[in-house]
């Protein structure tokens, strides 16, 4: 652009050759540096550390003992299990679906596939609370099945399979968005290969296209276990708050603080604050091993 | 290639029994009100100030987060100094920690003999059990859309037409605001609109440190269960709605956002 314009050129002046009593540009520059780096430093102290600190500080208030106790009371425990438990059944049903998904989206061309995309995005665009009710709408007492459920003596809300389908429903999302932009970029040639070959459609999922998105299904499934082990407005509509049987870690979280147990409602908080710092840690390493995971989103939308 | 009626097929199901099937649930509910009754509970005055709380909370967070988010971004792509990998990692904690651990952890933090509530105490300012804690948890939890969808846009940036805008003479300032953020607006509009759509819907990191007074610090979720809580289902159902609506109507707007910020770059 500039080399057109000679003239444009000619004007330049090198910064360095300035008079030494005129302002050096690049001081004000290393100021303005220096000052964006301390703003950006204090904010994320004040925001993202200072709270994940006072949940350890506030845990071991009481000391190493107190800590212990807490966590191993058996409602914690009780919480701790159910919690495992919901995500061991709901991070793989999502885990099937975002594989299925995502074939169908960047295998194959059909009409609507940028609204099935959109639909796939809209849990995240629905409040939990809000999904939580959906279900006692569905399953509840006075809800649509409510009679038929009852007239079997099947319970769905405030037990446990409404706890697992809450958490399906807030973590909808996230395996498919991570494997949609990974299986795009990767096309299908391997696949046609394997096929020509005469591998069957299962032999070339799992001997070709498997290995390829290991680590971006990883990734996917690392963020939705963080999100169904953490979430708490979902599972706190459907859960019924039943001790010891419906309680999941973070609304056990809840019961202790709510009845001023502060020491003991961090020390269970540590947990999920532990599992949310090796979260972010395999995430890191997942995005050091390969980087473009981490534009996942970004690529979705511009392909398709 | 094989699978298509399998895979396709499968993700339909599950999608409708999952999410369209419960949502559509909520909005039929809805319709057994009849306009009279759900226009008696929406605009009810508790309703109304807690949808107003919501909304309005969300978008400061927001507006924060933009200009806080664009500060972090800028610094993470730009600058180099020790221990950046280690906070562009920690950027992405409110994704990662629970938003009910996030919750108690704010409200430690800012009730009057916490860490920050001490030094803010002195100055007159109140943040726990107050709506200015909303704003806080809505901005702990909106940070990383903001940080995560500046990020690339910046990394992408080509830094020939920075140099070209000061070899024309132009000031920093004057490169940072008709250079650098005409390319960047784009993004930065996505990002508030992602954070946004977050918070007006958060839940467990704002009921800890909102305090719940009705008609002052009661976000619109708390509300939907505290009818539920009382059986009312169609009160419930009714608020619902009305949420449901205007952040379908702002996913809307983000999508076509997208769509121009996209066509504006040249299919970028």
């Amino acid at each position: 652009m500039t080399a057109s314009e000679p003239g444009v050129v000619a004007n330049y002046t090198i910064p360095a050759v300035r008079p030494a009593s005129g302002p050096d540009p690049r001081q004000g520059f290393r100021w303005s540096r220096l000052g964006l780096i301390l703003v950006a430093l204090a904010f994320l102290t004040v925001f993202l550390l200072l709270p994940l600190v006072v949940v350890f500080a506030q845990g071991l208030s009481k000391g190493v003992s107190a800590y212990l106790k807490a966590i191993t009371d058996p409602m914690a425990w009780a919480s701790i299990k159910l919690t495992l438990w919901v995500a061991a059944i709901a991070v793989p049903t999502n885990v099937v679906f975002g594989v299925a998904a995502a074939w169908a989206i960047t295998k194959f061309e059909f009409r609507g596939k940028s609204a099935l995309i959109t639909l796939i995005d809209l849990p995240f665009a629905v409040s939990p609370v809000i999904a939580g009710l959906a279900y006692i709408l569905l399953f509840g007492a006075r809800g649509w099945f409510g009679p038929y459920l009852q007239e079997h003596d099947i319970h769905v809300v405030f037990a446990v399979p409404g706890i697992v389908l809450a958490t399906v429903f807030v973590t909808f999302p996230f395996v498919a968005r991570e494997l949609i932009p990974v299986m795009q970029a990767l096309g299908k040639e391997d696949e046609e290969t394997a096929l020509s070959l005469g591998a069957g459609g299962f032999q070339t999922f799992w001997h070709v296209t498997l290995p390829n998105i290991r680590w971006g299904l990883l990734y996917g499934v690392l963020l939705c276990n963080a999100r169904a082990m953490g979430e708490f407005g979902a599972v706190s509509v459907v859960s019924g708050h039943i001790r010891g049987l419906t309680n999941t870690m973070p609304l056990h979280v809840e019961i202790l603080y709510n009845e001023y147990n502060y020491a003991a409602a961090f020390a269970v908080a540590s947990l999920l604050a532990l599992l949310a710092l090796l979260t972010l840690a395999g995430k890191s390493i997942l995005e050091w091993r390969q980087p473009e995971l981490r534009d996942g989103a970004r690529l979705l939308r511009e392909r398709l | 290639m094989p699978g298509f009626g399998l895979t396709l097929g499968y993700t339909m199901l599950y999608l409708s029994l999952v999410v369209l099937i419960p949502l559509s649930a909520t909005f039929i509910r809805s319709l057994d009100l009849g306009f009279g009754h759900f226009w008696t509970v929406v605009s009810a005055p508790r309703v109304l100030a807690s949808l107003r709380l919501s909304f309005g909370a969300a978008l400061l967070a927001a507006g924060v987060n933009s200009v806080f988010g664009l500060v972090i971004a800028w610094v993470l792509v730009r600058y180099a100094f020790p221990g950046k990998r280690l906070i562009d990692a920690m950027v992405d904690l409110p994704f990662a920690l629970p938003t009910a651990v996030a919750g108690i952890a704010l409200t430690a933090l800012y009730t009057p003999n916490g860490w920050l509530g001490r030094l803010l105490l002195p100055l007159g300012i109140e943040v726990a059990f107050k709506p200015l804690g909303v704003v806080i948890a809505l901005i702990f939890i909106g940070l990383p859309f903001v940080v995560r969808t500046l990020q690339p846009v910046l990394e992408e940036l080509d830094r020939d037409v920075e140099q070209a805008a000061a070899t024309l003479g132009a000031s920093e300032r004057q490169t940072f605001t008709r250079v650098i953020l005409p390319a960047l607006w784009p993004a930065s509009l996505t990002g508030f609109a992602l954070a946004f759509a977050r918070a007006v819907g958060e839940y467990g990191s704002v009921i800890f440190i909102a305090g719940n007074m009705p008609m002052r610090s009661e976000i619109a979720p708390l509300l939907i269960i505290t009818k539920l809580e009382q059986y009312d289902y169609a009160g419930a159902t009714a608020i619902a709605v009305v949420m449901l609506v205007l952040s379908f109507a702002l996913m809307l707007g983000i999508n076509a956002l997208q769509g121009w910020a996209v066509t504006r770059h040249g299919g970028r």
